[in-house]
C-alpha cells in the first residue's frame, strides 16, 4: 500500500516538472515580444524595457528558466504588470471564492447525482429512470453560460430571489453553485446509474436477495457500497473540472474567483498573472487526481495489483 | 475478384451493417442523428435558409422582440437573430470538423505508434499526455489560445489538439491489446511491413472506439468553442458565432433577454443532438467505452 502511494507520488512528479516548464514556455513562445505585448503598442519605449526586464527577457532563455524555477520554489510567482502586487497575492485573495464555490458545487452533484443514480437503477427502465436519464443528458449538454445566464433572468431578474452577481451571502453562492454543479450532476448520476446496474447483476447481490433480505438492505448495504467505488473517481475527477470549469461561470455571475481574474487578466495582457492562476489550477487538479488515485487503491486493493 | 477479397469486403460491411442497424434500434441515437442531420443541412443551406443578410444592420429596430418579420427578434445592432443563428450553425459543424480533424490527425497515429512499438517511444510519449491531462481542457485551451491570440481558427486547432491526449489513449490501448493477437502475428509471419500490419489490420479495429470518441467530442468542441467566443477569446465580431453572440446579449438581459436565449439554444439542442449520437454510437459499436465521455 505505501509503496503504492510512494509510486504515484514519485510519477506526479515528471508531471508537475513538465506542467511548470508548459506554463513557463507559454509566455516565451508567444509569438511577437512579450513586453511590448503586455505595455501595449502605443506604450512609451521606457516602459517595455522595464517589463522586459522585470520579466528577464533580456537574459538567455536558459537564465530565465533557471530563475523562474528558483523563485517558483520560494512561492515567488512574479508581479503583476498591472497592479504591481505579487501574483501569488493576487491569487491568494481570489482563491477561497473559487474553491468555496467549486465545494458548494461539487456538494450538489454528489447529493443529487447519487440520489438520481440510485433510484434510476433500482427502477430500470421505469419513467423515473427515464426521465431521470434525460435530465442527466440535459445537465451534461447545457452550456454552462447560457444554463446560468437564463436562470439569473428568471431567479434574479424576473422572480427577485437572488442578487444578480458577486458574493458574499449564502443567496450569492446559490445560482452559481447550481450552473456549476449541473455538468457534474449529470455525470455522477450517469455513473451511478451504470456502476449500480453493473453490480446488480453480481452473484453475490442475487445471494443476498435469495437469503430473504429486504431490498433496501440488499440495495444499500450490498450492491452500493461496491458500486461507489468507480463513482469515486468520477466525483474526484469533477471537482477538479469544476475547479478549472469555474472561470465561465465566475464570468457569468461577476464571482470573484482564479477563473474571473484570470479573464481580467488575460484581457489586460496581465500575463504573469495569468499563468500564475494557469499553474496554480493545474497543480491543484494534479494533486486532486493524485489524490483520487490514492483513495481508489484505499477503497479497491485490486488495484495496486494491476 | 477472387473468394477471398469478396468475403473480407462482406465481413467489414457486416460489422458497420451491425452497429448501423444497433443505432437504429436505439430510440435517443434516432432522435440525435436527426438533430445533427438538421443541424448539417442548416448549416450547408445556411445562405439560402437565412431570412435576412446576418450583418445587416437596422439601428432602429435594435433589440426588437420577435415579431412575424424577425422570428427570433433583432440583437443590439437590429440584426436578425435567426439569420445569424442559421449561419452560426455553419461555424458550429465547422468548428466540430476541424477541430475533431485535427484531434484525430494527430492523436491516432501518436496512438497506434505507441502501442504497436512500445519501449521508450511509448514510454516518453505518455508522460507527454500526462503532462496535457494535468490541465483541466478549458485551462489548457485558454492559455495556448492567450498566447497565439483570440480568434475563430486558433481556437479550433487548440481544441482539437486538447483532445489528442483522448484519442491516443483509446487507440493505444485498443493497439496494444491487437498487436499480440494471433492474425497479426501472421501477416507478420507471411512478411508483412509494420506499416501494412497497421494500416490493414490494426487501424481498422481501432476505428469503432475513435468514431465514437469523434461524436462525443464534437459536442464538446462546439461547447468549448462557444464558451471561448462567450469569454471574447474565440470568434470576434461581427462573426455569427453562437458563444459570441450570447456574451453581447449578455449586456442586454434585463430589456432584451431572447438576444442571449436563441444562440444559447442553439448550442444546447446542438451539443445535446451529438450527445444522443454519440451514446447511441457507442451501445451499438463499443459498450466498454462507457463512462469515457
Amino acid at each position: 500500500m505505501i509503496s503504492y502511494i510512494v509510486r504515484r507520488l514519485l510519477l506526479a512528479i515528471p508531471v508537475l516538472f513538465g506542467v511548470v516548464t508548459l506554463v513557463f514556455l507559454s509566455l516565451r513562445l508567444m509569438p511577437g515580444d512579450p513586453a511590448l505585448i503586455m505595455a501595449g503598442e502605443a506604450a512609451p519605449q521606457e516602459v517595455v524595457e522595464r517589463i522586459r526586464q522585470q520579466l528577464g527577457l533580456d537574459r538567455p532563455i536558459i537564465v530565465q528558466y533557471g530563475i523562474y524555477m528558483a523563485r517558483l520554489f520560494q512561492g515567488d510567482l512574479g508581479e503583476s504588470v498591472r497592479t504591481r502586487r505579487t501574483v501569488s497575492r493576487e491569487i491568494g485573495v481570489r482563491f477561497p471564492a473559487t474553491l468555496e464555490l467549486a465545494s458548494a458545487s461539487m456538494v450538489i452533484a454528489i447529493v443529487f447525482g447519487l440520489f438520481a443514480g440510485l433510484v434510476s437503477a433500482t427502477r430500470q427502465y421505469s419513467l423515473v429512470d427515464y426521465g431521470t436519464m434525460v435530465g442527466a443528458l440535459l445537465g451534461i449538454s447545457i452550456p454552462v453560460f447560457w444554463f446560468g445566464l437564463m436562470a439569473m433572468w428568471v431567479f434574479s431578474v424576473q422572480l427577485g430571489w437572488f442578487p444578480v452577481g458577486g458574493r458574499g451571502t449564502l443567496r450569492h453562492l446559490v445560482l452559481p453553485a447550481i450552473t456549476l454543479g449541473a455538468m457534474s450532476t449529470g455525470m455522477i448520476a450517469r455513473m451511478t446509474r451504470s456502476s449500480m446496474l453493473e453490480v446488480m447483476r453480481q452473484d453475490y447481490v442475487r445471494t443476498a436477495r435469495a437469503k430473504g433480505l429486504k431490498e433496501s438492505v440488499v440495495n444499500v448495504r450490498h450492491a452500493m457500497r461496491n458500486a461507489l467505488i468507480p463513482v469515486i473517481t468520477v466525483a474526484g475527477l469533477q471537482f477538479g473540472m469544476l475547479l478549472g470549469g469555474s472561470v465561465l461561470t465566475e464570468t457569468v455571475f461577476t464571482w470573484p474567483g482564479v477563473g474571473r481574474l484570470m479573464i481580467d487578466s488575460i484581457n489586460n495582457r496581465d500575463y504573469p498573472v495569468v499563468q500564475g492562476a494557469v499553474l496554480l489550477i493545474a497543480l491543484v487538479f494534479t494533486a486532486v487526481n493524485l489524490l483520487v488515485d490514492i483513495t481508489y487503491s484505499v477503497v479497491d486493493p485490486r488495484i495496486r495489483y494491476d | 475478384m477472387t473468394e477471398r477479397k469478396k468475403s473480407k469486403i462482406k465481413q467489414s460491411r457486416g460489422a458497420f451493417y451491425h452497429a448501423f442497424k444497433g443505432l437504429l434500434r436505439n430510440r435517443s441515437a434516432l432522435v440525435g442523428l436527426m438533430m445533427v442531420s438538421v443541424l448539417a443541412v442548416v448549416g450547408i443551406l445556411a445562405p439560402v435558409l437565412a431570412p435576412h443578410d446576418p450583418l445587416q444592420r437596422a439601428m432602429r429596430e435594435r433589440l426588437t422582440p420577435p415579431s412575424s418579420n424577425h422570428w427570433l427578434g433583432q440583437d443590439e445592432l437590429g440584426r436578425d437573430i435567426l439569420s445569424r443563428v442559421i449561419h452560426g450553425a455553419r461555424i458550429s459543424l465547422t468548428i466540430g470538423i476541424v477541430s475533431v480533424g485535427v484531434g484525430m490527425a494527430i492523436g491516432m497515429p501518436w496512438g497506434l505508434l505507441s502501442g504497436f512499438y512500445g519501449g521508450k517511444l511509448d514510454l516518453i510519449t505518455q508522460r507527454a499526455i500526462d503532462i496535457l491531462l494535468a490541465f483541466p481542457p478549458i485551462i489548457l485551451v485558454i492559455l495556448v489560445v492567450t498566447m497565439i491570440g483570440p480568434g475563430l481558427w486558433n481556437a479550433m486547432m487548440v481544441i482539437g489538439i486538447s483532445t489528442v491526449p483522448a484519442y491516443t489513449r483509446v487507440v493505444r490501448g485498443s493497439t496494444l491489446s491487437l498487436r499480440d493477437m494471433e492474425y497479426v502475428q501472421a501477416a507478420r509471419a507471411l512478411g508483412a511491413s509494420d506499416f501494412r500490419i497497421l494500416l490493414r489490420h490494426v487501424l481498422p479495429n481501432v476505428l469503432g472506439p475513435v468514431v465514437v470518441l469523434a461524436t462525443l467530442y464534437t459536442a464538446s468542441a462546439i461547447l468549448t468553442a462557444a464558451g471561448l467566443g462567450f469569454l471574447g477569446l474565440g470568434a470576434q465580431a461581427p462573426t455569427p458565432e453562437w458563444g459570441a453572440m450570447l456574451s453581447r446579449g449578455r449586456e442586454y438581459l434585463r430589456v432584451a433577454p431572447h438576444v442571449s436565449a436563441f444562440p444559447g439554444l442553439a448550442i444546447f439542442l446542438s451539443v445535446l443532438g451529438f450527445n444522443l449520437l454519440g451514446d447511441g454510437l457507442r451501445d451499438a459499436i463499443d459498450p466498454r467505452l462507457r463512462g469515457v465521455s
